[in-house]
């Protein structure tokens, strides 16, 4: 068995992608359900990606896999080049943040972080001067002597972190970090943990159900159904062109209605259209492509107002900024852009509406 | 009430009802109103009249030259009864033979049961429920019978009249203890907390040292004091054993009851307890101390 590794790890070494994570053909079940179905990942060296899904959908599982604490049924894991399958996770080259912390309330915060490094047997002074470094980067050399139990929650994901970061490891794993952490504090401590990784430059896969958070944070995304990767995209294209119906319901808001879509309208048809409230525009007078539409309910939203407009064809959201018309009163709705899907697939994405690949795929509709 | 087997009961519950006591009297603050408060009183006072009554009983005792029933006080005062069981030779050797022992049982039952607990905490085996309750077999029924049957297997394995018959039956009581409790602080420690190690590098054994075991210690200690209790007071099992040579203190004072006054009876009652109040005093800020839940994700 130890030799058939050794081998696949030597061809995996001469391979192309030196750093990084791979992870090829990854397969496991539990309890008799299957969680990850032949699953395929890279993230480049130096890369942050989130693993966006519902709950079950087995991202966490796959990050357990990556860390060592579940070994799959079949496929591999390869970190920096090196394929580490068969090895368990106190020997993997990743450090892991966990979600809840996980800090070791005996230990003091210093202790914490310098754990790993006194398992590595390094000499004191070099461990002393380590643990100051990170504790300095994560802002928290002044709890050095305090323990877990006393300093708040938002410091203690940040002692989680420095342990992680302490290892200098190949690859970066956090287990919804920012879940315990009140609203507030979470858009801090993510924007801290994007700065510390791009500063570090050292690869990172989290894992999260909050789609603001990864939008926010990731270079990639890796929205997950099933045990299945939907799509594997920058956050920008994961919005613009969500591959399936799961992904753009999943990212962002959608209007989703059964029925197809010809001229600006929803008519008659199997398909299902997708409309984000941005395209959905909404004018005192009529415009060209509009239709007649009252405000049929208004939702404070802060610097916008989410307006429910009931046109002839269908009700639809729309973002209004602004002045916002009064409820019950009557105006024209003009739809700039809508994205077809059949059997939950994208067929038409609505952006080359105005090429002649667009128009003919709309007729289907 | 009178017999002074009774009060040696009394003697050897009460640490472990104090710690109860201050368990309760510790939450009352919580507990604001008037009648609250009127409440505890007169259970804190029940409870102080029937944990310190006998005491006060054993230790006025201790100190009569006689003292009869019509009686509200004794006669007289002496240290007589304490010079008789100082003098007695056989004192000495029962407290050594005790402290000699106890601990032995303790160390003993440690590394019988505490593997036993980590299993029954972190893994699912076979009738597993099966077993745990199993445990309290030797407590379900009269100990008597029990030591019976235990009396004939020791005379075919020679262990009677030895240190090992004594030790196994001393054992026999602190198990529930020992596998329970530590059971139950050994599956309070986070799974998340020995994965962190693990994944910080740490092998197997070195997650179970340095983070499960280290975090289990409360509930271990307070699991350790109950077994040296059990195993400090017992006495029916190793009277059965009948180490002529090792008596231990509680045995030594089967024969005090018989041959001298119950005064007598009373000094050493109070001797007995001492090593138990002094280990609970000396343990009590290690078990109080509520380290287990600090600084993890419980608020």
């Amino acid at each position: 068995m130890s030799a058939e590794i050794a081998s696949t790890d030597g061809s995996r070494a001469a391979g192309p992608q030196a750093g990084g994570l791979q992870i090829t053909v990854l397969n496991k079940v539990l309890g008799g359900r299957t969680i990850i179905d032949d699953l395929n990942l890279t993230v480049n060296e130096g890369e942050l990606v989130s693993l966006l899904g519902p709950s079950g959908c087995g991202k966490t599982t796959t990050l357990r896999m990556i860390a060592g604490f579940l070994s799959p049924d079949s496929g591999t894991i390869a970190v920096a080049g090196r394929d580490v399958t068969a090895l368990g996770a106190e020997r993997r080259p990743s450090a892991m943040v966990f979600q809840n912390y996980a800090l070791w309330p005996h230990m003091t915060v210093f202790k914490n972080v310098a754990f790993p490094l006194k398992l590595r047997k390094l000499p004191k002074p070099e461990i002393e001067e380590r643990v100051s470094n990170v504790l300095e980067l994560v802002n928290l050399l002044h709890h050095k002597h305090s323990r877990p139990g006393q300093i708040s929650g938002g410091e203690q994901q940040r002692v989680a972190l420095a342990r992680a970061l302490v290892q200098e490891p190949d690859l970066l794993l956090l287990d919804e970090p920012l879940s315990n952490l009140d609203a507030k504090l979470r858009v801090k401590v993510r924007e801290d943990i994007r700065e510390i990784q791009q500063r570090l430059g050292i690869t990172t896969v989290i894992v999260t159900h909050d789609q603001d958070e990864a939008m926010s944070v990731s270079d990639r995304i890796a929205v997950m159904n099933g045990g299945k990767i939907e799509q594997y995209s920058t956050p920008a294209e994961l919005y613009e062109h969500p591959r399936t119906m799961f992904v753009a319901t999943f990212i962002g808001t959608i209007n989703r209605i059964e029925g197809g879509y010809r001229d600006g309208r929803i008519v008659d048809g199997g398909d299902i259209v997708g409309i984000r409230p941005e395209d959905v525009h909404f004018s005192a007078s009529p415009v060209a492509g509009s239709m007649p539409a009252t405000v049929e309910r208004i939702i404070p939203r802060g610097h916008f107002h989410e307006v429910f407009l009931q046109r002839e064809d269908a009700t639809l959201r729309a973002y209004i900024s602004g002045d916002v018309p009064p409820l019950g009163s009557a105006g024209h709705a003009r739809v700039a852009k809508a994205m077809i899907f059949r059997d939950g697939q994208l067929v038409d994405d609505g952006a080359r509406r105005t090429s002649s690949v667009g128009t003919d795929a709309v007729t289907h509709g | 009430m009178t017999t002074t087997d009774d009060t040696a009961a009394i003697v050897a519950q009460e640490p472990r009802a104090r710690l109860g006591q201050s368990v309760r009297m510790r939450s009352s603050g919580a507990f604001g109103s008037v009648s609250g408060k009127v409440l505890i009183g007169v259970f804190v006072a029940f409870m102080v009249i029937f944990i310190l009554g006998p005491l006060l009983w054993l230790a006025v005792h201790a100190f009569a030259s006689s003292w009869t029933f019509p009686n509200l006080w004794p006669n007289s005062w002496t240290l007589r009864w304490w010079q008789t069981v100082f003098s007695d030779h056989a004192l000495g050797v029962a407290v050594q033979n005790s402290l000699v022992i106890s601990p032995l049982v303790v160390l003993f039952s440690a590394i019988i049961c505490l593997p036993a607990a980590y299993a029954f905490a972190r893994f699912d085996f076979f009738a597993r429920r099966t077993f745990l309750v199993g445990l309290f077999a030797t407590n379900a029924f009269p100990k008597m019978g029990l030591f019976a049957t235990l009396a004939s297997l020791f005379y075919a394995l020679n262990l009677m009249n030895t240190v090992v018959g004594i030790i196994i039956v001393q054992i026999l009581g602190t198990i529930v203890f020992m596998t329970w409790i530590p059971a139950a602080a050994f599956a309070a420690v986070p799974r998340s907390l020995e994965e962190a190690a693990r994944d910080a590098g740490a092998s197997r054994i070195r997650v179970f040292f340095s983070i499960t075991l280290r975090m289990a210690m409360p509930g271990i200690l307070v699991a350790a004091v109950m077994s040296f209790l059990a195993a400090f007071d017992e006495a029916q099992g190793t009277y059965l054993v009948r180490a002529r040579e090792y008596f231990t203190m509680p045995t030594e004072m089967y024969t005090l009851v018989l041959n001298y006054p119950k005064q007598v009876a009373a000094v050493f009652s109070i001797l007995l307890s001492i090593p138990s109040v002094v280990l609970m005093l000396a343990a009590r800020k290690h078990i109080m101390g509520g380290q287990l839940a600090e600084g993890f994700q419980i608020r």
